[in-house]
């Protein structure tokens, strides 16, 4: 066995990079069309080694939320189910807390100088 | 492919406690130490037969190297897996394999906590989970908070329903004069205690105590010679499906619906032979998956099913009976508290809280974020 090299930004490395240039992008096994997040090596389950980044549509649902009660100050957290399949940790913006099943969009904030991937509620008959 | 040749080869026949609820002045090294000594004393043999060593802690990092030096120990079996609380639940699957194999004669399995007397709070050797930690999920409590909620919106599961489980569990404590929280609690109660993550307030969280402890397993033809009742172990079954709640397929449903089944294949039984119920009550929600996910109701309706008392003393099903997570003791990793429950009652030795009949007891551990999950059966000698 001769390991191999190892090159360039793996996938957490390029996740991140992709937010600092102001896109949400996941990644989809070639072979399936699963999509899959958080960003791995291999496709999870097969090992398919044929992850591609496509652009998330942003759209998603609310998969739980719980809002965290503390003497600082109460927030929510939340688990959000893309439209592409994929659920991430979260929160929902502008609210306490918001229904399970409620329709969400995303958006890429600042938080402790670190991009992250927030929820909007999504507008009522908008594009969402 | 058969998996019945561990079925009833080994024993717990040893236990010990020491330091449940608070120990101030002492580390976690000393509190299982001290269980140590006192399983070992418990099962008729000296340290100097402990050939076999598991451990898993939330404070060591090398648990085995770490307990061995301490007690002096040379063992030529030893295992530190660490999936969370469940961890000693399928340590006891190890230690069978391995005394069945010859590779050692008796095993030690122990833990020990002060993170009570320490600070306070549960803690965590682990690293954050990238993804999720900008948003500050509390560890382990958030995702527990999450399962509720979903199984509410889905089952239509109430939080009067948890309640009733925490007031169950402290009725049991009420019998238990080891339980570190004891007196009155009604569903009131637990429904207007402080609010720690929606829906689950302080009274649906365990404890958080300090606490030791230890067993020790022989094979079955040795530990009819020492001191007590053998406890048997009948069949262990483990499953692990996910490190980030973000990862878990269905919020609702744990994957002790796939250990319990192989723990249950292993001792040829099923769930109406337990006599005694011991679920992993991290969370009031705990209890309410695993009584669904290990067959004792339909899915969705446990916490109809724990509504009332059915799970109290007097109920249909004995759940719990130290009092539990909830309330008896809890100090972080608490799989090895629910076995000597187990073992407690298979012995007859309960006192108030002890069981008519217990010949059949489940143990089931659950660890990380509903992560791991392990079924243990254990039973008397009638069980074998």
């Amino acid at each position: 066995m001769i390991p191999t090299q190892s090159q360039g930004p793996g996938p957490e490395a390029q996740y991140r990079a992709f937010l600092d240039e102001g896109r949400f992008m996941i990644q989809r096994s070639a072979a399936t069309g699963q999509h899959v997040f958080y960003p791995r090596v291999a496709a999870p389950g097969s090992g398919a080694m044929d992850l591609e980044w496509v652009e998330a549509s942003g759209r998603g649902t609310v998969y739980s939320i719980t809002v965290n009660r503390a003497r600082s100050g109460d927030y929510n957290i939340a688990l959000v189910q893309l439209d592409e399949g994929p659920r991430l940790l979260t929160r929902i913006e502008g609210v306490e807390t918001a229904p399970i099943g409620a329709r969400v969009k995303a958006r890429i904030a600042e938080v402790e100088g670190e991009k992250v991937v927030v929820f909007d509620l999504a507008e009522k008959g908008g594009a969402a | 492919m058969s998996n019945m040749s561990v079925r009833g080869r080994t024993a717990i026949v040893g236990v010990g406690g020491v330091g449940w609820g608070e120990a101030p002045g002492r580390s976690a090294i000393e509190l299982l130490g001290e269980a140590a000594i006192a399983a070992v004393k418990d099962a008729g043999l000296e340290l100097k037969d402990i050939d076999g060593l598991c451990a898993a802690t939330s404070t060591h990092a090398f648990p085995t190297l770490s307990v061995a030096e301490y007690l002096g120990i040379r063992p030529t079996f030893f295992d530190g897996t660490n999936i969370g609380g469940s961890s000693f639940e399928m340590h006891l699957l190890q230690a069978a394999l391995a005394l069945e194999a010859g590779i050692c004669n008796a095993v030690l399995i122990c833990y020990g906590s002060n993170q009570r007397t320490a600070g306070g709070r549960l803690v965590s050797m682990s690293e954050p989970q990238w993804h999720e930690a900008p948003f500050k999920p509390r560890h382990p409590v958030t995702a527990y908070a999450l399962a509720a909620q979903r199984h509410m919106h889905e089952y239509g599961t109430t939080r009067e329903m948890l309640a009733d489980i925490a007031v169950a569990a402290r009725q049991w404590a009420n019998k238990n004069p080891s339980a570190f929280a004891r007196g009155p609690l009604t569903r009131e109660d637990v429904l207007n205690a402080r609010m720690i993550s929606d829906p689950l307030t302080t009274r649906d969280c365990c404890l958080v105590t300090d606490g030791g402890a230890a067993c020790v397993m022989v094979r079955a033809d040795r530990a009819k010679d020492l001191k007590h009742k053998p406890a048997y172990v009948l069949g262990v079954g483990g499953a692990h499906s996910h490190r980030s709640i973000t990862q878990m397929a269905d919020l609702t449903r744990t994957v002790a619906a796939e250990s319990g089944p192989r723990a249950f294949q292993m001792a040829g039984l099923k769930p109406s032979d337990c006599d005694l119920v011991m679920l992993y009550d991290a969370f009031t929600i705990t209890t309410l998956l695993f009584l669904e996910d290990l067959g004792f109701c339909p899915k969705g309706e446990g916490g109809r099913f724990a509504q009332d008392g059915n799970i109290a003393p007097g109920g249909a099903l004995a759940v719990n009976t130290s009092g539990g997570g909830l309330s008896c003791v809890h100090p972080g990793m608490y799989g090895l508290f629910l076995i000597l429950e187990a073992v407690t009652q298979i012995r007859g030795q309960a006192g108030e809280r002890q069981l008519d009949t217990c010949d059949v007891a489940i143990c089931h551990g659950n660890g990380g974020v509903l992560s791991s999950q392990v079924t243990a059966l254990l039973g008397s000698e009638a069980a074998l």
